[in-house]
């Protein structure tokens, strides 16, 4: 893949959801529909990132076992995150389990 | 702010995003770090931090690419997760309408959710600021210079440890993506969505482009509004029936 290519359109687009309201002013509106959507953007993007990554890390089949690092992981950070709140924290802790469980429990 | 120049006004933006900068450390420099652990160059890193200047969308990027997305998924997820900003523009421009346009590009080619953050504050307690854009060009510039020097930082110590990839440092972007997503999963709708979407990118992971993660996104959406509308109508409804 030509990764420069791909840095210079991802900055045309970030440039153009910055600068269009901006530049063209008032002329812009929002359809509150859209509003809405953008609501749900984050959570979604990040899900459909990670839910594959961690039940099928190989890229092939579901690997819903104990024996498998990531998942195992995952689930220590959902509920590190969920009692805590706190991101640094949920990070650092899921990042120690990862490699517990990698080094420590399954070699 | 008695006496504001521009420069006391950008020194007091860019210290009042401190706090903000501070904040986004660990995402830089497991960005950089995930760059030199992955196919890319080291100065393709450094390049996507200056250019696009996103922290999610740079992450999500590094995921399309291990995943080998296509250039246009790519394109069109960046475009998606950085729909935001146009909310944030369009919340911003009665306080920047007045200035020539340099200003309002160079403005809005640096916001940032961080900045947007500040600067609401900021024209909440000085609606009138007349050195308010200079106040805004502290906070998005120390943003800026903020996040490419730490990702410099995470660039240069995993080429520096070249193992490092073998640990499993991916694992470290979906710990991160879950550690922003949790907070977020505070109603129904939300939940819903999210799970919609986690469970569609998997089942349709084998469609080319890694399209199945721009249909999952967009499927949990529908979810997520179509619950959202269903509770309010029946918040509605019961308000009616008391």
């Amino acid at each position: 893949m030509n990764y420069v290519l791909m840095i210079a359109g991802m900055a045309a687009v970030t440039i153009a959801t910055r600068a269009t309201i901006f530049v063209l002013g008032d002329r812009v509106v929002f359809p509150p529909l859209l509003r809405q959507a953008l609501d749900f953007v984050p959570v979604t993007v990040l899900s459909a990132i990670v839910v594959p990554l961690v039940v099928a890390p190989h890229g092939a089949g579901l690997e819903i076992t104990w024996r498998n690092p990531q998942l195992v992981a995952a689930i220590v950070a959902v509920v590190l995150c969920a009692l805590t709140r706190h991101q640094l924290l949920t990070i650092v802790g899921a990042m120690l389990a990862f490699f517990g469980w990698q080094f420590g429990v399954l070699s | 702010m008695s006496e504001a120049t521009p420069l006391s006004s950008l020194a007091a933006g860019a210290r009042d995003t401190v706090p903000m900068m501070v904040g986004a450390v660990p995402l830089a420099i497991i960005f950089g770090a995930l760059v030199a652990a992955g196919p890319m160059a080291i100065w393709h890193g450094q390049l996507m931090s200056a250019a696009v200047f996103a922290g999610s969308s740079q992450l999500i990027a590094l995921g399309l690419v291990a995943g080998h997305a296509g250039l246009l998924v790519i394109w069109l997820t960046t475009f998606i997760v950085n729909l935001r900003h146009m909310l944030y523009a369009a919340n911003l421009l009665p306080h920047v309408a007045h200035l020539p346009a340099r200003w309002r590009w160079l403005l809005a080619v640096l916001l940032t959710d961080e900045t947007f953050a500040v600067m609401t504050g900021f024209y909440y307690r000085h609606p009138q600021a007349p050195l308010g854009h200079w106040y805004f060009l502290g906070s998005a510039g120390g943003m800026y210079l903020n996040w490419n020097c730490w990702t410099l930082i995470g660039l240069l110590f995993a080429a520096a440890f070249p193992g490092i990839q073998s640990l499993g440092l991916d694992f470290a972007m979906a710990a991160t993506f879950i550690a922003i997503v949790v907070p977020l999963l505070v109603n129904l709708p939300r939940l819903a969505a999210a799970l919609v979407a986690g469970a569609l990118a998997f089942l349709w992971r084998g469609l080319p482009y890694n399209l199945g993660l721009l249909a999952a996104t967009l499927a949990g959406i529908v979810v997520g509004m179509a619950l959202a509308r269903h509770r309010a109508r029946g918040g509605a409804a019961q308000e009616d029936a008391t």
